[in-house]
């Protein structure tokens, strides 16, 4: 199953290293990463691989939204079909 | 394959323009709880629903943490309750629509639909009894929704249920005048009603659908406003397709949750209504969507024209995204509950008649809107009536959500809270209509009916 981790807020040090960290932490692979700046704020959107993964989906938001508060940003953590869905008219539903 | 405009451009429509999924109903048939003796009956509805539903609120929850999109309403709808209780000797239906409050409580819904009648032709045993319940069921019940459908293309307007209907609206307004008439927030006369419309108050799981499924309401007037900002100044051609490649995107979302939803509880997936349902929120509207088409305020002259672009675009968009649409699919435009409708109706730009004439181009009716509390039971009759006939000639279908607000007149305001709004009382028609109600009858089916 494969995700998609943004995270938006004021740019300042380090938010890719920790959020990347928190994902290798749970055995999550980083497949892309690309980030620019969406109306003045710092945006980064990974796609990752959560299949060997070793905690469940909603543990690994839960600890995502710990480490938002700790960085001051946003992190969210969604089902890439959701993007797929309404973006590739090709994807079967 | 996704970049990084389509992803970011997905965040926002959730995180700042209000996209999300405004309902996921589970239709339940209660046909089986049918028993001559009504406690039996009850209980056996009471569990139905407990059995199929119990687990409904926490399968969209999880759906919500999956795929970070709200959703914001987990409703059920059941059979017309009058067939199911007609069967039994009870002379008054007020505690099976208890029943059904109790198990929306238990499993977590904020709502139930289908303390319903369906008399276009005629009343049977069970409908007379459900109707005449209906005030009291809706005073003594917190969750429970009711509906009435007076009228169909094919079998022409049953004009003694119009007339009993303005008689049981004023009723359930005095039941509950302590909450500005709040009964009446839950109370729709239907004209050709749908079998699987998944939006309150109107749901209800008709005959022909299955033993239990899943119907998905979607929502989004905030992301057609957004999207519509950047073709500001250009031909109405582009504000078309703009609104299709718009409407296409968010019932998509809404025909991939309602897959999933529909795997998880194990109930297959009916179909998905593509309404545009505002809340009174800001940017939540679709009044300001007319006027983001350029209109100055909302219910001035062109009003019509651009409603009836927006719902046409609305459902070719939508129609290719899902593979089975249904409901009522198209704009709704309530007033309580769109802040951009309050704002129009308090700066006097909109009035009860240019909103009459919006019905006929949009997906439902007369929704919603708060009138004096003195106004008699035959002119309520008589706005049925009015509304009826553009849904049976139009071959649409149209409904009437009406509150006279007891104790309330023109210049007060009724608040009703939450999702229904609020809403300045609007101004009716000060002549009668009582020597036309009282006649009874039916009117006859249009001779375009008849086709076979």
């Amino acid at each position: 199953m494969r995700a998609i981790v943004s995270v938006i807020g004021k740019d300042k040090k380090g938010i890719i290293a920790r959020v990347s960290s928190a994902l290798y932490k749970r055995n999550i692979n980083i497949m892309d990463i690309s980030q620019t700046i969406l109306e003045k704020y710092f945006t980064m959107i990974m796609i990752t691989n959560l299949n060997e993964m070793t905690i469940s989906f909603t543990d690994l938001a839960a600890e995502l939204d710990k480490l938002a508060q700790e960085i001051g940003v946003s992190i969210k953590i969604q089902h890439q079909d959701f993007f797929d869905a309404m973006h590739n008219i090709d994807k079967e539903q | 394959m996704l970049n990084i405009n389509s992803i970011t451009e997905t965040i926002r429509m959730i995180e700042k323009e209000k996209l999300d999924i405004r309902t996921i109903t589970m239709g339940i048939s209660l046909l089986d709880c049918a028993d001559s003796n009504g406690n039996k009956s009850r209980q056996k509805i009471y569990d139905k629903i407990i059995k199929y539903a119990g687990n409904l609120v926490e399968v969209g929850e999880e759906l919500e943490r999956e795929f970070g999109i709200p959703i914001i309403n987990k409703r059920i709808a059941v059979t017309p309750i009058a067939l199911v209780a007609g069967a039994s000797n009870d002379k008054d239906y007020v505690e099976y629509a208890k029943t059904l409050d109790k198990a929306a409580k238990e499993v977590g819904v904020n709502f139930i639909g289908g303390f319903s009648a369906l008399v276009h032709k005629g009343y049977s045993k069970g409908d007379s009894i459900l109707i005449k319940s209906i005030p009291q069921a809706l005073k003594e019940t917190e969750r429970v929704c009711a509906s009435v459908n007076i009228g169909s293309t094919k079998a022409g307007i049953n004009m003694d249920a119009v007339k009993e209907m303005g008689i049981v609206i004023k009723e359930t307004a005095m039941l509950t005048k302590d909450n500005d008439s709040i009964g009446c927030a839950k109370l729709v006369v239907f004209a050709n009603s749908v079998e699987d419309n998944p939006f309150m108050a109107g749901a209800y799981h008709g005959v022909g659908e299955p033993e239990a499924v899943i119907n998905v309401g979607v929502s989004g007037p905030g992301v057609v406003k957004s999207a519509l900002e950047k073709v500001r100044g250009q031909r109405i051609d582009s504000v078309a397709e703009t609104i299709k490649r718009t409407a296409f995107k968010i019932t998509r979302a809404g025909q991939l949750i309602g897959n999933e939803a529909s795997k998880r509880l194990g109930i297959p997936f009916g179909i998905l209504d593509l309404s545009l349902a505002p809340t009174p929120d800001i940017g939540d509207s679709v009044a300001r969507i007319l006027e983001e088409i350029g209109l100055e305020v909302c219910g001035t002259h062109g009003t019509t024209a651009a409603l009836a672009l927006l719902n046409d675009a609305i459902k070719k968009g939508g129609i290719m995204a899902s593979s089975h649409v249904g409901g009522l699919s198209g704009a709704f435009i309530p007033v309580s509950e769109d802040e951009g409708m309050i704002a129009a109706v308090t700066q006097g730009a909109l009035t009860f008649d240019k909103l009459e004439a919006m019905t006929c181009v949009c997906s439902v009716g007369l929704d919603m809107i708060a009138i004096p509390g003195e106004t008699s039971a035959t002119t309520i009759s008589g706005i049925i009536a009015d509304e009826a006939a553009i849904g049976v000639i139009n071959n649409k279908t149209t409904a009437v959500r009406l509150i006279p607000v007891i104790g309330k007149d023109l210049g007060d305001k009724a608040i009703f809270g939450g999702l229904l709004g609020y809403a300045p009382i609007m101004n009716v028609s000060k002549f009668s209509c009582e020597d036309f109600i009282e006649r009874g009858g039916r009117i006859p089916a249009p001779v375009h009916s008849f086709k076979n």
